[in-house]
């Protein structure tokens, strides 16, 4: 049965708005306790489980038996919180208002992966500190990550206020140290709110301990703050296409979510990279068609023209398009326990697309402690990097800091499938357009006609003495007396001379193996 | 104007729903009937409109779901147009597997955890939708929206994969297998405001009406059919009750309730503020078992 609509039903009429946040903080900083108070305060913790909670307080709590709010977060048992790698937790609340989603991320080792993980869904960033250490190595570098994450708003809680008597004095120190290395992030808004999370001071309601703090409470604030959203900053339409919606021949739709500015039927649109124009027709919905869509809202459009559009493709306003280029810079978290590698190929997915990229020099990677920038080769787990990347193809993007749908990437390891890195796009390098290829007369196919041979490249690869030169030289012989021109690139020959200055790292097999590709590359040409 | 967090979580599921239907080889949508099902087939429709989602339905029967859920299942299937795919564990079937003889935690196992390894082995399905919610337990909070399982269907903590803005990463190794949950960031209340407001068809058993009942180790147990052995001294009375979730029925307690619409349902919701799994015999086997099924491959 459906069900009915009846007079009494204000409770399921309400819409709410919603705020996405994360919270960081060191070990011990207080985190779950607040986490806790902001739970329970909201009133989404059933009866039953808070009878749990008080009896769990009794037996195992860290509070001499009072509430310890922190263990309602505790989720996965023990043994198997250990083995888990991508370490995020989202909770859930809400006000009359607002719903709240918390990625929670811990503040062990596997911080950077995790925490910008958390942060890129979030509106909004609460870090923690404790009110009798300040601000710390770790404060800075989690409002550094959170603000490369393009996070507008940083909310820094100074916790534990009851240990230092509630003193204004210390409060203001640590807000003012804050604020001062805060400004180099670029954050749009910082509040700074002072805090004990077992005792609930300032958590949902003001406190009287604090009579000298005129800001809102942490609730007050989450409830009615107004993100500054990244995601708004670009005001023309960016589609990414989906999923083509074609159940006959009669019906052809894109369907996609709308990630910057708004679209109406009529509206002339540009498909990218292809650079087509057309008009749109339609926006349909189930619930029948609408006049407008916008960021955010999952569409179909259909389009006044037969023209070509597939998954991957970007639909944007026609005269403010996105850039369109296949060489870039950008910033690379690094995620994965192998590490990248200069001249190894990655599949990155930017909006709906795949594309191959390779990374070229790594400019520098960034002391996250610090925000040094010191010269390498390769980025480790959890380390950070500004580097360029060559793709495979030309694709249609945004600087991250305009959007972060259209130029928010991950990097995917083609052997193992794993998430290895994510990015964040700054802008494009011109090199390819400037640098015209030469065009040349005498080409390819002119130059394998007067050879009367097809030209091709054998690989062998194997372990190491499984018999590669040995094939290789057999081959090469048989073809030769079958009067083929060939050549036998053998890679320990190849060592003597153009590789000469590679050893045997990671990083420089990849190089090596980049080396004898581009060399093969240039043979089979010619 | 901004968009309500209702009509961000629809978008967001449709977004995913869309993902797995462009990426995925075979992909299928795990149907219990339930209200969550419902708000998830619900959006499978909206995501596709004005075609029928891309993928049939899958529901691993276990013999023992009321009476008015298959009602609705093939009611539901007739109205969408798509193809439902009913699996009933042949071993199960041949052993008269039931939780009376063989208690709840064996019947679960049997018909529901190996039911599904099968039939997503039988029919080769690579990526499976399921409706679960990260707020439905406390083990829950860290799962991801696609959860990796590997070829023996077991859920590898080590194996899971970051999930950074809306990009997921669907590739896979051979054999391995992704469920994927859409409504991953809904509470129970965000479900039950959605299907009022969109008039999504419920089994009326979440709805009170006099049922024959009997009070059985502490839970109000319908009694749907005549399969059901009566203890010394039971007698089903007629009561008026409802249920917050649905699932075999031997195994369902319901609540005495006389709320028989949604907004009365929300009320004594809010006023009794008791968790929606208490009702399930299931969870209350060994502590974290809800965990431990997940490990296994029960959903
Ligand atoms: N005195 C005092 N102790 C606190 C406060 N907040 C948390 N704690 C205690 O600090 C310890 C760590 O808290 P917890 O919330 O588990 O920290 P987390 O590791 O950041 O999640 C626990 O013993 C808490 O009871 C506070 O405001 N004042």
């Amino acid at each position: 049965m459906r069900p009915q609509r009846t007079a009494d039903d204000a409770d399921l009429r309400v819409t709410k708005s919603l705020l996405r946040f994360n919270t960081c903080g060191s070990v011990d900083d207080g985190k779950s306790t607040l986490i806790g108070r902001l739970l329970v305060g909201s009133g989404v913790i059933p009866t039953d489980q808070m009878a749990a909670l008080e009896a769990d307080s009794k037996r195992v709590g860290t509070r001499g038996g009072e509430l310890d709010y922190a263990l309602l977060l505790d989720g996965l048992s023990a043994e198997r919180e250990q083995g888990i790698t991508i370490d995020v937790s989202y909770r859930f609340f809400a006000t009359e208002k607002r719903k709240f989603i918390v990625a929670d991320t811990p503040g062990h080792e596997q911080y950077t992966r995790n925490m910008v993980t958390g942060a890129s869904t979030s509106d909004l960033s609460i870090i923690l500190t404790d009110s009798r250490k300040g601000v710390l190595t770790q404060t800075r570098r989690h409002s550094y990550l959170v603000s490369l994450l393009g996070i507008r708003h940083a909310v820094l809680v100074i916790n534990k206020m009851d240990l230092v008597d509630y003193s204004q004095d210390v409060f203001q120190a640590i807000e003012a140290d804050y604020r001062k290395f805060a400004e180099q992030l670029g954050f749009g808004a910082i509040t700074v709110i002072p805090v004990s999370a077992v005792n609930g001071d300032n958590v949902i309601e003001r406190s009287t301990r604090t009579p000298w703090y005129q800001g809102p409470s942490l609730m007050e604030l989450l409830d009615t703050v107004e993100v500054d959203d990244a995601r708004q900053r670009l005001d023309a339409l960016r589609l990414p296409v989906q999923w083509v919606n074609r159940p006959n021949l009669d019906f052809r739709g894109f369907s996609g979510t709308i990630v910057a500015g708004t679209v109406r039927p009529g509206d002339e649109v540009r498909i990218q990279p292809s650079g087509k124009v057309t008009k749109v027709s339609k926006i349909v919905t189930m619930d029948g068609p609408l006049e407008s869509a916008t960021v955010g809202q999952a569409v179909t459009l259909t389009l006044a023209d037969e023209v070509d559009v597939s998954r991957g493709d970007l639909i944007v306003k026609a005269d403010s398009p996105a850039e369109v280029a296949n060489q870039f810079e950008a910033t690379v978290v690094w995620m994965n326990e192998a590490p990248l590698l200069r001249g190894r190929s990655y599949l990155m997915k930017i909006g709906t697309k795949v594309v191959t990229a390779t990374i070229s020099p790594i400019k520098h990677k960034v002391n996250v402690n610090t925000l040094e920038e010191i010269a390498t080769s390769t980025l480790a787990l959890n380390e950070i990097g500004v580097c360029n990347l060559e793709l495979d193809r030309q694709i249609a993007f945004d600087p991250y800091k305009v959007n972060r749908d259209t130029g928010g990437f991950i990097l995917i390891d083609r052997m193992t499938n794993d998430t290895v890195g994510a990015g964040m796009l700054h802008f494009a390098l011109r090199r390819a357009q400037n640098v015209h290829w030469q065009a040349q007369d005498v080409n390819k196919a002119a130059r394998a006609a007067i050879k009367g041979q097809k030209p091709c490249l054998l690989w062998y690869t194997g372990l190491s003495g499984a018999g590669k030169s040995t094939i290789a030289n057999l081959v090469d012989k048989r073809l030769h007396s079958m009067n083929r021109h060939t050549y036998l690139l053998d890679g320990d020959n190849v060592r003597h001379g153009l590789n000469k200055d590679l050893g045997f790292t990671a990083a420089d097999r990849v190089e090596n193996i980049r080396r004898i590709s581009e060399v093969a590359k240039l043979m089979v040409d010619a | 104007m901004s968009l309500t967090h209702l009509e961000l979580l629809e978008a967001e599921a449709i977004q995913i729903m869309r993902e797995v239907a462009a990426e995925a080889e075979k992909p299928v949508m795990l149907y219990s009937i339930g209200k969550d099902s419902g708000a998830m087939l619900h959006l499978a429709r909206k995501a596709f409109y004005p075609a029928p989602p891309p993928f049939p339905l899958l529901h691993v029967d276990t013999t023992w779901k009321f009476r008015e859920m298959y009602e609705l299942r093939d009611r539901m299937a007739k109205e969408t147009g798509m193809e439902l795919l009913v699996h009933k564990n042949p071993e199960a079937v041949a052993k008269g597997i039931n939780p009376f003889t063989h208690g709840s935690a064996v019947h679960t196992d049997v018909w529901k955890t190996e039911g599904l390894k099968q039939a997503l082995d039988k029919y080769g399905f690579d990526v499976a939708f399921g409706g679960a919610r990260r707020d439905e337990e406390k083990s829950r909070a860290k799962e991801r929206v696609f959860s990796f399982r590997s070829a023996q269907h077991r859920w590898d903590p080590k194996n899971q994969r970051p999930e950074l803005w809306k990009l997921y990463n669907t590739r896979k190794q051979k054999g391995e297998s992704i469920r994927v949950f859409p409504l991953s960031n809904w509470t129970e209340m965000d479900v039950w405001q959605y299907i009022y407001l969109e008039g999504i068809p419920l089994v009326p058993l979440y709805f009170a009406a006099e049922r024959p009942v009997v009070k059985r180790d502490g839970a109000l147990i319908m009694v749907d059919d005549d399969r059901m052995p009566l203890r010394d001294g039971e007698t089903p009375e007629m009561k008026s009750i409802r249920f917050r979730t649905l699932g075999c029925y031997p195994l369902t307690g319901a609540v005495e309730s006389t709320a028989n619409t949604l907004p009365g349902i929300i009320r004594e919701m809010q006023q009794a503020k008791v968790s929606e799994r208490q009702g399930r015999v299931i969870d209350h086997d060994a502590p974290s078992s809800m965990e431990q099924k997940k490990q296994e491959g029960y959903f």
